[in-house]
């Protein structure tokens, strides 16, 4: 068994449901999402987590070139495997309500992306990165573009001209990378044992870096991000803002920071008064977080509060990796998976309201609580989750993430700190202006949850209290990888350290 | 030998098939004459040719690749054919013969050995295709291309010839490896013969090919000729025109390329920014696909600035990769045209609803010509970008990036109009022999993009 299986099965699976008509569509492409959940819960089951890597695969692509089709699962792979196995199903399952124009084509493309995403989550060579980054790209444009709201084409385009921009450059430093390899391959571990000055990879950082901001997205490049998610198909907000945007959060941890630790740290500091690049991002991440806050508080639609409050998450994310810590990339780690899961669970009681009731205004809304118990509930255990209480899943990830931040600087902690308080008041108040207070004429129409969408909450609720209870076994997946990690880079930056003494 | 010996019998028995009115038999013999042909060239590879007629030509794995490119491109052209000719002329079979005499002419320019056989071939196309872009006699806009093409065309071959008689000059001959010898003799000094020579025949090539800033030509000739001429001249003449360019530079003036190279670094860089620039202004689809042609023109251009052992693999494979995706851009817009009667981006609107497949390799050929992964383009480009970096051009390499994003916003244009706006038309009927061209064309750009491995290592 190798992780091939996991990739070229999404791709049959796009291939047969895109022939498959209407109706039918949805069942089959659940079903092939289902499989490969299986699939990856069996990996899952029979792996070891030490820094290995295991289930790897090397097929010869075009060795000439240096280019083999090379992709393995480690601890820090295997949790993302996990998001994106889980999360496409639960995603099919929540479009169960809608009727598509060409439902073939619309399930053939999210599994299409799936294969993608999976692609460069697992991918150990740069040539094979890149073409699941892009090939990740192309079916998510056309999701939003085909099936999105009125002003799609304008949105999309930017959207899809910002990543593509940021990717290219990406391009750019993995050839770069490969002609600095002696041994002529694009393969990570070769990259990431290259001696490179700091010079070089001070570039090296910014290559890779525009790529990953502009997808998580960072402050300033997140432009694109609002409009986006706000006028996609509600299937395709959650595939970026669930599963997507974790790929430039693990594009940092696998392909920026390895490559170029020495141009994120720096090495002479001296001369520049402790001026790094790494504190230029990290600061950017803590501004991303205050300014998306900001806006969400607002926001007067739904979708885009969400939209505004997941730039805010993905900045602590963001600011944690960057403080370079194991405590900040295990925090990552565990709020990568827990993100995607509230996040999806949010976008979707948007979903259901804006289907039932026609409108996303707050202000249209209020008392639906009354009328629909059981999604009032649903809403606020993820609710909970996402301002991260106790016992609830986002609270581990944050706690982790925050301490990360506080040893590189109180000072930006206290910033992160206080707008994630800042964060709960615009959510809770988001909850109270819709469910609680009375019903209007609009609201009183509301039904409450029913068939598919009951088990896509039911199974989203209870992921947010287990893994709340009990996060332990995520972190035990990635602890072995992110430690062996963090050793390689710390002795990478003593040896650069010793020789800029000498 | 035997394929060149092919192309220009054929052409031949072509004109006496339109003289004994055997009109249907004019596409199947052209189409079997091609593949005769094409077996021919193949069944030469890795034979270890040597010069042949005194050094005046050599039929190597290069020239034979390029053959092979342009064989098969001119063979779907000519599938695509059926049923245009007779549209706007009643001499169909000229048109089948002087294209294939064009392809004579490619076959000697891909091939050479010696300068003469370059101004040979290349005079045996150029007058070819002046005839071409003029063949609607009564059409203004066919007039006018053939004649912009003809004067800017002599005058081009004028530069070329010029360089040449200076080179030889300098050099006392004019055979390539004579050439280089003679350079290799005489390192340091700069000859004002030999490099005034080799300037002009820059100029000349450039000209050819359509790079800025003597590109002003083509927009107006691609767009008054019939489009299978321009679809012809943009794939197939373009192609040669390159693997004419890589093979005299890495034959005789490699050792040079500290004097021509700056030079065609900023050519190179002016071709990238007007093609793409404009592009994006254009109204009609047809003259988008001209400035696109100039821009990629501008990729092509890489693989000289950067002359290594890999130049002539990245030219095989981008020109492989740009000349099937043109052919289908190429072949949806005629089919578009005949059926909207127009060919602004606008009469695309809704062909997605009107025909799926048309719009679905239509859109496979726009993300190749951008370059988009698991698609022929982007292998090409990726070809492109890693010789440039090899060499240290990485200014060279991020403006190319720029330009990549640019021609973003023309390419999806097209893929926009067809998916995502509505018109009220009706049905648009693929004919059969589209329906394979542009089947076999998309399908080809994937295979290539996908697993590019069993052609990028034939040079």
């Amino acid at each position: 068994m190798t992780v091939s299986i996991l990739l070229f099965l999404p791709v049959a699976a796009a291939i047969i449901t895109a022939f498959i008509k209407n109706g039918a569509a949805k069942h089959a492409a659940l079903f092939f999402a289902i499989a490969e959940l299986a699939i990856a819960i069996f990996f899952l089951a029979g792996f070891v987590p030490d820094a290995s890597i295991q289930y790897s695969v090397v097929y010869e692509w075009l060795p000439k070139m240096g280019i083999y089709f090379s992709a393995g699962i480690d601890g820090i792979s295997m949790v993302l495997v996990m998001l994106t196995t889980l999360l496409v199903p639960l995603i099919i399952l929540t479009t169960y309500q809608h009727q598509y124009k060409n439902a073939g084509a619309f399930y053939a493309l999210i599994l299409f992306m799936q294969a993608g995403m999976l692609t460069v989550f697992t991918a150990l060579d740069g040539f094979l990165f890149y073409v699941g980054w892009e090939a990740a790209l192309i079916p998510i444009y056309f999701i939003c573009a085909l099936w999105g709201g009125e002003n799609r084409i304008k949105v999309n385009i930017k959207f899809f001209i910002y990543t593509f921009a940021g990717s290219l450059f990406m391009l750019v430093g993995i050839i770069y990378l490969y002609l600095q390899n002696p041994a002529k391959t694009y393969d990570l571990a070769q990259f990431t044992n290259l001696n490179l000055s700091v010079g070089q990879q001070s570039w090296l950082f910014w290559a890779f870096f525009i790529a990953f901001a502009i997808k998580m997205p960072v402050f300033p490049f997140h432009t694109w991000q609002p409009d986006t998610y706000t006028e996609a198909p509600s299937a395709g907000t959650m595939m970026l803002s669930g599963i997507m945007l974790k790929m430039g959060i693990y594009g940092v941890i696998r392909w920026l920071l390895p490559n170029a630790p020495l141009g994120f740290i720096g090495v002479q500091q001296s001369y520049l008064g402790g001026f790094t690049w790494q504190s230029v991002v990290i600061i950017l991440a803590v501004i991303g977080i205050v300014y998306a806050s900001l806006i969400a508080f607002n926001q007067k639609d739904g979708k885009r509060l969400i939209a505004y409050s997941s730039i805010a998450h993905v900045g602590l994310i963001a600011a944690g990796i960057f403080s370079f810590s194991v405590e900040g990339i295990q925090g990552a780690m565990i709020q990568m998976l827990n993100h995607g899961i509230n996040v999806v669970g949010l976008f979707f009681i948007w979903d259901i309201i804006s289907r039932r009731l026609q409108t996303r205004e707050i202000a249209n809304l209020g008392g639906i609580a009354k009328v629909a118990p059981l999604f009032s509930i649903a809403f606020l255990i993820i609710l909970l989750g996402t301002v991260a209480l106790p016992l609830t899943n986002g609270f581990i990830g944050e706690f982790l993430l925050l301490k990360s931040v506080y040893n590189y600087s109180i000072w930006l902690a206290a910033v992160a700190g206080l707008t994630i308080i800042f964060g709960a008041v615009y959510m809770l108040r988001m909850y109270k202006n819709t469910m609680q207070g009375e019903t209007n004429a609009l609201t009183a129409t509301f039904t409450d949850l029913r068939g598919s969408e009951k088990v896509v909450l039911g199974i989203i609720c209870a992921l947010v209290i287990i893994i709340g209870v009990y996060p332990q076994p995520i972190l035990h997946i990635s602890e072995a990888a992110v430690n062996n990690w963090k050793n390689v880079m710390d002795t990478k930056y003593i040896e650069a350290l010793g020789k800029s003494i000498r | 030998m035997i394929t060149l010996i092919i192309l220009s019998i054929l052409p031949i028995l072509i004109l006496y098939l339109g003289l004994y009115k055997a009109k249907s038999a004019l596409l199947p013999v052209t189409v079997a004459g091609l593949l005769v042909a094409l077996g021919f060239a193949l069944a030469e590879w890795n034979s270890g040719a040597q010069p042949i007629f005194s050094g005046m030509m050599l039929f190597d794995n290069f020239s034979i690749a390029f053959s092979a490119v342009t064989i098969i491109s001119t063979a779907l052209i000519v599938l695509l054919s059926k049923g245009f000719f007779e549209k706007i002329s009643s001499n169909v079979a000229e048109y089948y013969a002087i294209m294939l005499f064009a392809l004579a002419g490619i076959v000697v320019m891909v091939s050479f050995y010696n300068m003469v056989m370059l101004f040979i071939g290349l005079e045996i196309m150029s007058v070819s295709l002046y005839i071409l872009a003029g063949i609607r006699k009564n059409d203004f806009a066919s007039n006018e291309a053939a004649l912009k093409y003809f004067l800017m065309g002599a005058f081009s071959t004028g530069f070329l010839l010029f360089g040449i008689t200076l080179i030889y000059g300098a050099a006392g001959s004019f055979n390539l490896e004579a050439i280089r010898d003679w350079v290799i003799t005489n390192p340091r000094n700069v000859d004002p013969l030999f490099h005034t020579g080799l300037l002009l025949i820059i100029v000349g090539m450039c000209f050819k090919v359509g790079a800025a800033p003597f590109h002003f030509w083509t927009p107006d000739v691609y767009e008054g000729s019939p489009t299978l001429i321009t679809t012809f001249m943009s794939t197939v003449v373009k192609t040669a025109g390159f693997a004419a360019f890589l093979r005299l530079f890495s034959a005789s003036f490699a050792t040079l390329s500290d004097f021509w190279m700056p030079v065609l670094l900023v050519i190179t860089i002016l071709t990238l920014f007007i093609g793409n620039i404009t592009a994006v202004y254009q109204q009609s689809f047809k003259r988008m696909l001209a400035f696109s042609s100039i821009s990629h023109a501008g990729y092509l251009l890489f693989a000289i600035v950067a002359l290594g052992a890999a130049s002539a693999n990245s030219v095989f494979m981008y020109t492989s990769a740009y000349s099937v995706a043109s052919i289908i851009a190429f072949g949806a817009l005629i089919l578009v045209q005949q059926h909207t009667g127009s060919d602004s981006f606008d009469s695309f609107n809704g062909l997605a609803a009107k025909n799926p497949f048309l719009a679905f390799t239509l859109t496979i050929a726009m993300l190749s010509l951008a370059g988009i992964p698991l698609t022929a383009g982007f292998i090409g480009k990726f070809f492109m970008f890693s010789g440039a970096l090899s060499q240290y051009h990485i200014w060279l390499v991020i403006i190319a990036v720029v330009n990549a994003i640019i021609s973003i916003f023309y390419y999806f244009r097209v893929i926009i109009a067809m998916y995502f706006r509505t018109a009220d038309r009706n049905e648009l009927v693929v004919p059969g022999y589209y329906s394979f061209v542009l089947g076999a064309a998309a399908l080809a750009t994937i295979i290539i993009g996908i697993y590019p491995a069993f052609i990028s290592n034939l040079i």
